[in-house]
């Protein structure tokens, strides 16, 4: 099971929850940080990396002497990643490159061959039980969606997967959560917290997964994120309150449940009502066919 | 003309806030919301729209069934396995790169431009302001956070303002890299967690790596004084302007609620009194 802990706003939490609840489950677990921009997740469970992988993207190389400036690659390209100047010399804007193969292929003298750009680094390891997984995206690059699929290989069917999502609505939170069974989405009850939130359900309903919601510093801001999820149809699955210790403990790098011992059991609360949504959806989608 | 970018590398250090209240206090600035993932500095600044444009950018391929003859081509070339096995393209999961459009044998993929969002020019209490919207799910976030700060400066320029002042996007991806360049500096909203710690890191590296003069200022420094301090040394190692801290306050969501920046809410409020003096530094250092 892959449950995908996403927010739309960022700094709601998403981190805390996700390593939070990937510590208290027994098992087959694993940890993907799927926030390659800025990946957190190491921060608090400390893994011993064992394993570092290199991630590059295919880019062209072309070879001058074969090329006979057509302008065909130029053309296919959708990106600007390559370009013929004066009928002289092609110049490939790696940076830009998608990768998506169609200047090699369209290159009517073979004179296009696959390069590699880095696009950053895959780190694996273990906190005792719980397998780990982030990714690291170069600084410099700007091409998040490929690393955190590369991340997402990593998922093993029979384990149960927690991906600590990106913040945001575009493509790299979509990545991180497309094809996934649950989506977990972490908020706080203030106007900006909402709006995400009601920006985050959208891009989750457009991707036809299951989600329930956690509201963090709960009891801060005001009532309409309660409001919302109440006319949405949501369930809130769990609550955190503001409070300065799970404030200062975080800032630390503590995992709440090393420092407040009790919330083991709400989290795994927040798993079995988890599993509980996905049996009632189950049962919803078989009931509909 | 200047403009100053307000980004963190976390999110929800509290860009929003800061850039609303610095809206505030300028006296001479257009505003542009370049957070065009999730924007919200219109919830606080609530703009009267005067303009409203569509985003067209890129294209999304379309098979039509009709012409199709499942010979399989395109979905052996789509990199982004993109095209299911009964032929239609998750819109979702195309990249718009147009390869199977390209080489489809039978012409029976449509390549049509996709609208992926809109922008607006406003009104605001504070000053003309540039911001948009991304649609849910879509690709090209970072033409649109280029194409709304070239608004802004448009804005700026004909109201005769000299500056800018921009929210940017968290991360240090595509859109972050979209709302850097060319500006006069980025100021850095910092929080003093582990995470804001490491966080600032890559983001001071980003700007370093694309020579901009960065600035940083910690928020809630009073939530652990150690990662404050920490951040503030390698911020001076990194030749980074300190600007200042402003402590963990209330009023900050209070004044949120409310639909305000925190100097209207409650101007002398401690995290008032602390934006008024990074204020002034800023004012300082951007020459304006």
């Amino acid at each position: 099971m892959i449950i995908s802990v996403a927010s739309g706003k960022g700094g709601t939490g998403k981190t805390t929850v996700a390593t939070n609840l990937a510590v208290c489950l027994s098992g087959d677990v694993q940890l993907l940080d799927c926030d390659v921009e800025e990946p957190n997740a190491h921060l608090f469970l400390r893994p011993a990396i064992q394993h570092v992988e290199t991630v590059t993207a295919s880019v062209p190389l072309v070879d001058l002497d074969k090329c006979t400036f057509c302008g065909n690659c130029a053309e296919i390209c959708q990106f600007k990643a390559i370009v013929v100047l004066g009928g002289a010399t092609v110049l490939p804007f790696h940076e830009l490159c998608h990768s998506c193969g169609g200047c090699l292929r369209v290159c009517p003298e073979g004179a296009i061959r696959e390069g590699a750009r880095e696009l950053g680094v895959i780190e694996r390891g273990r906190r005792d039980g719980l397998e780990f997984v982030h990714g690291r995206l170069r600084v410099g690059e700007a091409m998040s969606p490929p690393l955190i699929r590369k991340v997402r290989e990593a998922a093993r069917p029979g384990a149960v997967t927690v991906i600590d999502a990106p913040p945001g609505t575009s493509c790299p939170v979509i990545a991180a959560m497309k094809g996934v069974d649950f989506v977990l989405l972490v908020t706080e009850p203030t106007p900006f917290g909402l709006h995400d939130l009601t920006l985050a359900v959208g891009a989750v309903r457009i991707l036809g997964i299951p989600c329930g919601l956690v509201i963090n510093r709960a009891d801060m801001g005001d009532a309409r994120v309660r409001d919302y999820a109440a006319r949405e149809d949501l369930p809130i699955l769990m609550e955190i309150p503001f409070d300065r210790r799970i404030a200062e403990a975080c800032s630390r790098g503590e995992l709440l449940v090393e420092v407040m011992p009790a919330w083991k059991e709400r989290f795994l609360a927040l798993f079995k009502a988890i599993e509980g949504r996905l049996a009632h959806v189950r049962a919803e989608r078989k009931a509909a066919s | 003309m200047k403009e100053l970018v307000v980004i963190s590398g976390k999110g929800g250090t509290g860009k929003t806030s800061l850039l609303a209240a610095f809206a505030c206090l300028a006296k001479n600035a257009a505003i542009c919301d370049a957070d065009v993932d999730a924007a919200d500095l219109h919830l606080i600044l609530n703009p009267q729209v005067r303009q409203r444009q569509d985003f067209v950018s890129g294209h999304s391929a379309a098979i039509d069934p009709a012409k199709c003859t499942r010979c399989g081509l395109c979905r052996e070339l789509c990199q982004w396995q993109a095209i299911d096995e009964d032929f239609v393209v998750d819109a979702i999961g195309c990249e718009g790169c147009g390869v199977c459009y390209y080489f489809c044998p039978e012409k029976a993929i449509a390549f049509p431009p996709s609208t992926c969002g809109e922008w607006f020019l406003s009104d605001t209490r504070f000053g003309p302001m540039a911001h948009a919207r991304l649609g849910l799910a879509e690709e090209n976030s970072g033409k649109l956070v280029t194409l709304i700060r070239q608004e802004g400066k448009k804005l700026a320029e004909v109201n005769g303002l000299g500056l800018l002042l921009t929210d940017g996007p968290p991360g240090i991806g595509c859109p972050v890299i979209a709302s850097m360049g060319g500006a006069s500096a980025v100021l850095i909203v910092a929080e003093p967690t582990v995470s804001g710690r490491h966080d600032m890191e890559r983001v001071v590296q980003l700007s370093d790596f694309f020579k901009i003069p960065a600035m940083v200022c910690v928020n809630k420094f009073d939530i652990n004084l150690d990662q404050t301090h920490a951040i503030e040394a390698y911020a001076r190692e990194r030749r980074v302007t300190v600007m200042g801290r402003i402590p963990f306050d209330p009023a900050f969501t209070e004044a949120m609620v409310q639909a305000q920046t925190i100097f209207e809410y409650d101007g002398i409020a401690p995290g008032a009194r602390a934006l008024k003096t990074i204020w002034n530094r800023l004012t300082w250092e951007l020459g304006i």
